[in-house]
């Protein structure tokens, strides 16, 4: 668990149960790379988000399909990957969920809070699946996430 | 920590008390129930005391803005009560802070209702 190596990874059911323990390793983690208590919540966060991402969307809570959730240290990075086995996300469907007509809307607010909080979100779908990067300056030079990408 | 909630009635407004993580599964669930629960029973004037709420996701989120169309929807108003900080930051980097009625005293909210 700990990040003692530089690079630990885990093989998760397409569980409710993923999603909290997928938060918990990515608070300790964080919280174990010196990163701010606040930038430890936003980390989780988008964790979570992307956990619920991969289980509820990409693998529709299919036994027989897993996800895996990687943390990597990598000069001055904490990259977190999670790849799920679903049918893969179409991206151009993805709403803004601050335009004033999806305000109200129930869903469609994961990526946008993903974006908001770390570094870098990287999307890449594929028929056998969704990759998704989540990285976060060690030393949060750029935290809030203005420079999120796809 | 699960999602904990109590009501209680206070000059025709149903305050609650909700308490924990409201976030997908369990937390979300409880939050929903609630809310059909007390309008059920004809009351529509609802203040959700976020006090305690140390944690909500983008599920969570979603559960707030359908119990604020639901009670809407049925001719009633849901107003949110003493956000922490976390819960209020996700409310404005969303643009929600302007769609919902947010109060940080309960006897302002309690008279704010028509």
């Amino acid at each position: 668990m700990a990040m003692t190596e530089q690079r630990v990874s885990y093989t998760l059911d397409s569980s409710l149960e993923t999603i909290d323990n997928a938060e918990e390793k990515a608070t300790i983690i964080a919280t174990e790379l010196g990163f701010a208590e606040d930038e430890v919540m936003q980390i989780s966060m988008a964790v979570r988000e992307g956990a619920v991402n991969a289980v509820l969307h990409g693998n529709a809570y299919a036994p027989d399909k897993k996800v895996t959730l990687a943390f990597e240290r990598t000069g001055d990075d904490l990259v977190i990957t999670i790849r799920d086995q679903g049918p893969g996300m179409d991206l151009s469907k993805i709403p803004n969920p601050l335009a004033p007509e999806n305000l109200l809307k129930t869903s469609g607010r994961g990526i946008f809070l993903m974006r908001s909080f770390m570094d870098v979100v990287e999307i890449r779908p594929s028929k056998t699946g969704t990759e998704l990067k989540l990285i976060k300056h060690v030393h949060g030079t750029s935290a809030g996430g203005k420079e999120a990408s796809q | 920590m699960t999602m904990k909630v109590s009501s209680r009635q206070v000059d025709g407004v149903t305050i609650v008390d909700c308490s924990g993580r409201i976030t997908l599964g369990e937390g979300s669930v409880i939050l929903r129930d609630t809310v059909r629960d007390i309008l059920s029973k004809g009351n529509k004037k609802i203040v959700l005391n976020l006090q305690n709420v140390n944690y909500i996701d983008s599920s969570g989120i979603g559960e707030l803005v359908s119990a604020f169309t639901t009670t809407k929807n049925q001719g009633g108003e849901l107003k949110l009560l003493n956000l922490t900080k976390k819960v209020n930051d996700l409310l404005q980097i969303t643009k929600l802070y302007t769609v919902f009625d947010v109060k940080d005293d309960e006897a302002a909210a309690v008279k704010s209702f028509k």
